[in-house]
C-alpha cells in the first residue's frame, strides 16, 4: 500500500466548503435566534459618563440593551479572565465590564434585537456621553518610556566592545507598523442557552477548549455544562488564539435574555481586536572585512496596553541563526493606550527577521559581499545561543536550490545595475527562520466493523488542512484509504487539544494519531491471536502492521487476517482508542524550521511603481505530510509578506487614537495583480530526532523572510534603502536618510 | 445604518415627483458608494428611491456624431460597449482603472459622477469633517492626508473627488444631461463638479432634486492619441494617488489639440487650458510635456503627507502624454507601465 503521507493530497473538507455545507460560528440556525449589534466607543481614554439608550429601546424589535450597568454577572478577579494564551500577570480586557474606556472602538453596549438590521440601526440611536481624559497612542512619542522586559536571550560575550573594535560597523532602524489580521471571515459567536444553566457556543476561535476554559472562568460556569465548538474557521492568522469579546457579548446576551444569541462584528469591529504591534528593531552589526560577525546588537521596541504585556522574541533570532561571539539583545515595551496586540502570523520573526535580514543586506552591500556569500560565511551548524546542535538543519540546501530555481548566480551586484526596458531590476534574498514546536495534543480513534475510521480531535482547523493531514497520517498508520477516513475537529467534548497556532499542530497530532494507532494495532493483533488457526500465533507487535483494511505479518502479507473478520469473530462492533502524544522532551537538541526567500522586484524608474514579479521560496520543514496544503501555506506566506514589504499599514491619527483605515478598502493587502510568480520548493529534510515521523509544521515559515527578501531587491533595484514599512512609492523618491520617522541614518564606517 | 423606506421610480418624472417630495430621500442605483456610507452612518436617507428600472440604459450615436449614455449603464457595460472601445477609447480605459470587476458591473454611470470623497474622515463619524458635518473641521488638513488633494483646497477641505472615470469624461469635454422639477437642463463637465470653497459638503452643482439622465461625449474622440495613466498604492482595486487622462490630436507632427485632466489632486477631475495650450502646435516630446505639467501644477500646495504627489504627478503627466503621443496608451489588464 502506498503512503498517503507525502502525497499533494486535496482537502478532505474542501467540496463541504465550496457548497457551503461546512458551517461557520456565525450561520449556526436556531429557533428563536436574537442578534447583537455592538456599539463602540468613539473615544480613547476616559470613562463612561452615562449611556442613554432611551431611543435604541423604542425602535420596534428590540429587545434589550446590556452595558456594564445592567448586565449578566462576571467574576472579578483577573485570573479569571486569563486564558491559555494571555501574557502572564497581566490584567485581560474584561468586555462589558465597567465605565472604563480603555482603548478606541472598545465594545461598551450590546443591542439585542429580533433580527440583524434592527440591532444595527437601534445602536446608531445608542447615546453615550463620556468624560475624556488625555491618552497615548504613539510609540514615536513613548520610545523614552519604554522598559525593557526579560527575555530568554542572553547576552554573549561584550558586544559593545567588539562592535566598537569591528572593521565595519553597520546600525540601522527598521520599522514595521501595526498590522491587523483581517481574515476573511468576520468574528461571530452564536450562543445557544440550553436551559439548566448549560450552554452550547459556536465560536469563532483557534481553540474551543481555551474559550470553553475562559466562559467558565468568566461566569463561574461548569465545564460540563459549557460546549464549545469551532469546526471551520475563515482563517484567523493568530487573531483567534486569544478568545475574543464576541463571544463574551453573546453569552451575556443568551444569559440574560435566555435565548439563543447571535454576534457577528463588522469589519470595523475587527480593528478592535488585535493586531501586530507596531515594533522598532535597532539593529547594530559588527563584522571583519572577510565578513565574520564580531558582533550583533539588537534592541526591540514595541507596543501594547496598559493592562498586558505583550511580546515575543524578536530578538532571539538573530542570536540562533548567525555565528558571532558577542551579541546583546534588548527587548523593550512601551505602553500605550491600546487594545493588546497579538500574535500574527509569525509573530516576532516575521518583524525581527525582517530587520536583521535587511541589516545583513546593508553589510554585504558595505562588505561588497554577494548576500548569500555573507550568510554561508555566518552559517551556524549550532543554535548560537544555547549551542546545541539541531535536530536537522538542511538551511544551506535551501540556499542552493533555491538560488538556482532563481538563476542568482546571474545577479549583478551593483544596485540599479540591472534593468527591463523603463524599469530597474533588483533581486534580494533573506533567511527565514521559524520555531519547530510540538504540543501535547490527544486523539480518538474509532474503529468501526465496517471498515470506517473516525478520528477526532478538539484541535481547529484554521484553513491550514488539519482535517486533511490528520486523514492522510491515520491512514498511513491503519493501512486504510483516505476516504474510509472520518476527521471530527473543533469540538470541546472531544479529546484534548492545545489551541491551533505556532505551526505546532500537525506534529503534534499526527504524534498522538501514531500512538493511538498502536494501541489499535495492539488490539487487533490480541484478538487476531485468539482466533483458531490465527497465521498471526506468535507474532509480537514489532511484527505486524496494518495495510489494505487487513492486519499483517511484516514483510509477508501471506500471513494476514482482514480486520472485518478479526473484529466479527471477536464480535466486537467497535474499538476505540485515545491517547496523546507523550513525545519525550528532548532538551539536547535546537528545533527549527529554515528558509532562502529569493525575490525579483521590477521598478518603474520615473515613477517609482514597484511590482514583484518572482518570489523562490526554499522551505526546510522536516518531512511534509501533505505537498499540496503545505505548498499552499507557503505561497499564503509569500503572499502576506508582499503585502508586509508594500502595503499593510494600519494609519492611526494620534489626534483621536484611532485607526482611520479601518476596513479593507483603505487597509491594503495585495490584490491579484500584485502577485506574479511564486515558486515554493520544499528541501528534502530527514530529522529522526524531532519525532518518529519527523515532521516540522509550515504555517509560518512562509511568511519569514519574504518582506526583507523584498525590501533588498528594492534596494538592489534602485540604491534607495526604505526601512519603515511599507515601502510605498512616495517613500523611494524622499531623499535618502529623511523621512517622517527620521529613520534611515545607517552608518557603515570603515575603520 | 438607520432605518428607511423604499420606493420605486415608474419614469423620470415620477423620479423627480419622488425626490421633490421628500428632502431626505436618495435615490439608489448601483448603491456600492450609497450603501457603503449608509453602514457607516455618513448617509442616512429615510427614503430610498429605486431608479434602477428607469429606461436609461442605451448608449447611441447622436446625431452630431457624437454618444449618449444612459445614467444607468453600467461601468463594464460601458467600457466593454463597441462604440466606447473603438471611438472613446480612453474613457473605456479609466473605467477599467478604476474599483474591482464586480464593482463595475454595479456601478453606474450617474452613480460614479456622484460617487463621494475618499478622505478617511468622512467615513468616520467619530471624527470632525467638514464636508459630512459642515462646520465641524477638517481633520485631514493636520492628519492623515496623503491621498488628499494638492489643487483647488481650501481651508475648510482638501478632500479629492476619486472617480476615475470623471477624469476621462472631463479630458472628453462630455455633458451631463438632468431632468429636475423645472424640465431638463445641460451641465458641461468642467462645471459640474465643484471646488470646495466654504461649502465642501457641496460635491457638484446637480440639484439636490434633479436627477443625472445622460451624459453625452462630444464627436471627437481622440481614439488615435491617448492614454490614461493611474498611478496607486497596489497594483489594482486602490484609488489614485494621482492619475492623468491624456488626449491628443497630432497632425504632421504637431499636436493640434490637446487634453489634460488628472485625477487624485483636487475635489474635481483637474484641468488646466494654458497647460494645454502649451502642448497646442508642439511637437510632441518630453521638453514640452514637462513645460506644461509645470504649468499645470504651478499652484499645488502639498500638505504635511501629500506634498510627494507633486512631483509625482509631473512624472506622470510626461509620461502619459508620452504614451499617448507614441499610440501606446497604457493598458489596465497589464500592470507594467509602458
Ligand atoms: C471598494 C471600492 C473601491 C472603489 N474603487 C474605485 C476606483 O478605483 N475608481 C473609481 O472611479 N471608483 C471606485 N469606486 C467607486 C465606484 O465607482 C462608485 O461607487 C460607483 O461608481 C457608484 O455608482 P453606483 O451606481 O453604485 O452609485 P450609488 O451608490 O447607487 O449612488 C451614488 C450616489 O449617486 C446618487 N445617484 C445615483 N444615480 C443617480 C442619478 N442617475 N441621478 C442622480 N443621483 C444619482 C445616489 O443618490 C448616491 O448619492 C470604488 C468603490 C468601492 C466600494
Ligand atoms: S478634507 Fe474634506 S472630507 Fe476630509 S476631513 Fe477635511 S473636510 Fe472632511
Amino acid at each position: 500500500m502506498t503512503s498517503s503521507i507525502g502525497t499533494a493530497t486535496s482537502r478532505v473538507d474542501g467540496r463541504a466548503k465550496v457548497t457551503g455545507r461546512a458551517k461557520y460560528a456565525g450561520e449556526f440556525n436556531v429557533p428563536g435566534l436574537a442578534y447583537g449589534a455592538v456599539v463602540m466607543s468613539t473615544i480613547t481614554k476616559g470613562r463612561i459618563a452615562r449611556i442613554d439608550t432611551t431611543q435604541a429601546l423604542k425602535v420596534e424589535g428590540v429587545i434589550d440593551i446590556l452595558t456594564h450597568d445592567n448586565r449578566p454577572p462576571m467574576a472579578s478577579d483577573d485570573k479569571d479572565y486569563s486564558d491559555d494564551v494571555a501574557p502572564e500577570g497581566g490584567s485581560p480586557f474584561r468586555p462589558l465590564y465597567d465605565d472604563r474606556i480603555r482603548f478606541n472602538r472598545q465594545p461598551i453596549a450590546l443591542v439585542l434585537a429580533e433580527d440583524w438590521e434592527t440591532a444595527r440601526f437601534a445602536a446608531t440611536l445608542v447615546q453615550v456621553h463620556y468624560e475624556v481624559e488625555g491618552f497615548a497612542t504613539d510609540l514615536h512619542a513613548e520610545l523614552e518610556r519604554a522598559r525593557a522586559v526579560d527575555k530568554p536571550v542572553k547576552p554573549r560575550g561584550d558586544a559593545s566592545k567588539a562592535l566598537a573594535r569591528a572593521a565595519l560597523r553597520l546600525s540601522a532602524d527598521y520599522l514595521i507598523p501595526a498590522e491587523y489580521h483581517n481574515p476573511m471571515e468576520p468574528f461571530a459567536a452564536t450562543v445557544i442557552w440550553d436551559g439548566d444553566g448549560k450552554l452550547t457556543i459556536h465560536d469563532k476561535t483557534q481553540g474551543v477548549q481555551n474559550v470553553q476554559r475562559y466562559v467558565c472562568g468568566i461566569f463561574h460556569l461548569k465545564p460540563d455544562d459549557v460546549r464549545v465548538t469551532s469546526p471551520f474557521v475563515g482563517g484567523a492568522f493568530g487573531s483567534g488564539l486569544r478568545p475574543q469579546y464576541e463571544v463574551v457579548l453573546a453569552t451575556l446576551g443568551a444569559l440574560k435574555l435566555k435565548r439563543p444569541v447571535r454576534v457577528v462584528l463588522t469589519r470595523e469591529e475587527m480593528y478592535g481586536l488585535s493586531y501586530r504591534p507596531m515594533t522598532l528593531e535597532r539593529l547594530a552589526l559588527g563584522a571583519s572585512a572577510e565578513g565574520a560577525l564580531d558582533a550583533v546588537m539588537h534592541e526591540a521596541i514595541a507596543m501594547t496596553s496598559r493592562n498586558e504585556d505583550f511580546s515575543r522574541n524578536d530578538t532571539a533570532w538573530a542570536e540562533l541563526l548567525y555565528k558571532s561571539s558577542n551579541a546583546r539583545y534588548v527587548h523593550k515595551l512601551a505602553a500605550l493606550d491600546v487594545v493588546t496586540p497579538a500574535d500574527m502570523r509569525a509573530p516576532g520573526a516575521a518583524t525581527g527577521v525582517y530587520a536583521l535580514e535587511c541589516a545583513m543586506d546593508e553589510l554585504a552591500v558595505a562588505l561588497k559581499l554577494d548576500p548569500l556569500e555573507l550568510r554561508l560565511r555566518c552559517y551556524s551548524e549550532r543554535d548560537q545561543g544555547s549551542g546545541q546542535p539541531y535536530s536537522s538543519k538542511q538551511l544551506r540546501e535551501c540556499y542552493r536550490q533555491g538560488a538556482e530555481a532563481f538563476g542568482w548566480a546571474k545577479r549583478n551586484a551593483a544596485p540599479r545595475s540591472m534593468r527591463d526596458g523603463s524599469e530597474l531590476v533588483g533581486w534580494g534574498m533573506a533567511t527565514g527562520v521559524w520555531e519547530a514546536l510540538q504540543m501535547p495534543f490527544a486523539t480518538r480513534i474509532l474503529l468501526t466493523a465496517n471498515g470506517h475510521v473516525e478520528v477526532s480531535c478538539a484541535a481547529t482547523d484554521i484553513g491550514t488542512g488539519t482535517y486533511t493531514v490528520m486523514a492522510q497520517v491515520a491512514a498511513d498508520m491503519l493501512g486504510a484509504p483516505v476516504d474510509s477516513i472520518t476527521v471530527k475537529l473543533g469540538d470541546s467534548s472531544l479529546p484534548q487539544a492545545q489551541v491551533e497556532g505556532g505551526s505546532w499542530t500537525a506534529a503534534s497530532v499526527a504524534h498522538a494519531i501514531a500512538n493511538a494507532a498502536d494501541d489499535l494495532r495492539k488490539e487487533l493483533l490480541a484478538l487476531a491471536q485468539t482466533m483458531p488457526n490465527s497465521p498471526l500465533q506468535g507474532l509480537k507487535l514489532d511484527d505486524v502492521v496494518l495495510a489494505d483494511g487487513a492486519i499483517a505479518a511484516k514483510g509477508d502479507t501471506r500471513r494476514s487476517i482482514g480486520l472485518a473478520d478479526v473484529m466479527r469473530q471477536a464480535g466486537v462492533e467497535r474499538i476505540e482508542k485515545e491517547r496523546g502524544s507523550d513525545f519525550k522532551e528532548d532538551d539536547k537538541h535546537a528545533h527549527n524550521t529554515h528558509s532562502a526567500v529569493l525575490a525579483e522586484v521590477k521598478v518603474d524608474e520615473e515613477l517609482g511603481v514597484i511590482r514583484v514579479t518572482r518570489v523562490v521560496n526554499a522551505v526546510a520543514a522536516g518531512r511534509i505530510i501533505n505537498t499540496k496544503t503545505a505548498t499552499s501555506q507557503i505561497m499564503g506566506g509569500v503572499v502576506w509578506g508582499i503585502g508586509m514589504a508594500l502595503h499593510e499599514e494600519a494609519l492611526v491619527d494620534h489626534a483621536f487614537g484611532r485607526v482611520m483605515n479601518a476596513n479593507i478598502a483603505e487597509y491594503h493587502v495585495p490584490v491579484n495583480a500584485d502577485i506574479h510568480e511564486v515558486k515554493v520548493i520544499f528541501v528534502e529534510e530527514p530529522d529522526s530526532v524531532i519525532n518518529p515521523l519527523g515532521i516540522k509544521g509550515v504555517g509560518e515559515i512562509g511568511i519569514v523572510g519574504v518582506a526583507a527578501a523584498v525590501a533588498n531587491a528594492v534596494y538592489h533595484a534602485t540604491g534607495t534603502r526604505v526601512r519603515d514599512l511599507p515601502i510605498t512609492l512616495d517613500k523611494l523618491a524622499r531623499p535618502t536618510g529623511s523621512g517622517d520617522l527620521e529613520l534611515g541614518q545607517s552608518r557603515a564606517a570603515k575603520q | 445604518m438607520n432605518n428607511f423606506a423604499y420606493s420605486r421610480a415608474a419614469d423620470v418624472a415620477d423620479a423627480v415627483r419622488q425626490i421633490a417630495a421628500d428632502r431626505n430621500a436618495k435615490f439608489i442605483a448601483g448603491g456600492t458608494n450609497l450603501i457603503d456610507l449608509m453602514k457607516y452612518d455618513v448617509e442616512r436617507p429615510v427614503r430610498l428611491i429605486d431608479i434602477t428600472r428607469l429606461p436609461l440604459r442605451a448608449v447611441e450615436e447622436t446625431r452630431d456624431g457624437g454618444v449618449r449614455v444612459g445614467a444607468l449603464v453600467p461601468n463594464s457595460d460601458l467600457a466593454y460597449h463597441p462604440l466606447i472601445e473603438a471611438r472613446y477609447p480612453l474613457l473605456a480605459s479609466a473605467i477599467l482603472a478604476g474599483a474591482s470587476a464586480q464593482l463595475r458591473n454595479m456601478a453606474s454611470t450617474g452613480g460614479n459622477l456622484l460617487q463621494r470623497t475618499r478622505c478617511l474622515y468622512f467615513y468616520d463619524t467619530a471624527t470632525p469633517c467638514n464636508k459630512r458635518e459642515p462646520g465641524s473641521g477638517c481633520s485631514a488638513i493636520n492628519g492623515i492626508n496623503r491621498t488628499n488633494a494638492i489643487l483647488g483646497t481650501s481651508e475648510a477641505c482638501i478632500a479629492t473627488h476619486p472617480s476615475d472615470m470623471c477624469v476621462a469624461l472631463a479630458a472628453l469635454e462630455a455633458t451631463v444631461h438632468v431632468a429636475g422639477p423645472s424640465g431638463e437642463r445641460c451641465i458641461d463637465f468642467a462645471d459640474f463638479h465643484r471646488l470646495p470653497g466654504d461649502t465642501p459638503d457641496r460635491d457638484t452643482n446637480l440639484e439636490s432634486q434633479e436627477i443625472i439622465t445622460a451624459i453625452e461625449l462630444p464627436a471627437k474622440g481622440f481614439a488615435e492619441n491617448h492614454s490614461y495613466l493611474k498611478i496607486r498604492d497596489r497594483l489594482s482595486y486602490a484609488f489614485a494617488l494621482v492619475s492623468v487622462a491624456a488626449a491628443l490630436e497630432i497632425n504632421g507632427g504637431r499636436i493640434r489639440d490637446a487634453r489634460l485632466a488628472l485625477g487624485g489632486v483636487a475635489h474635481k477631475p483637474w484641468r488646466d487650458r494654458e497647460a494645454e495650450a502649451l502642448l497646442q502646435g508642439a511637437v510632441p516630446e518630453r521638453t514640452v510635456f514637462a513645460k506644461a505639467a509645470d504649468r499645470l501644477l504651478r499652484d499645488a500646495k502639498g500638505y504635511a503627507h501629500n506634498a510627494f504627489k507633486i512631483d509625482l504627478a509631473r512624472r506622470a503627466i510626461i509620461r502619459t502624454l508620452a504614451q499617448a503621443a507614441n499610440a501606446t496608451p497604457q493598458i489596465q489588464s497589464v500592470k507594467k507601465i509602458r
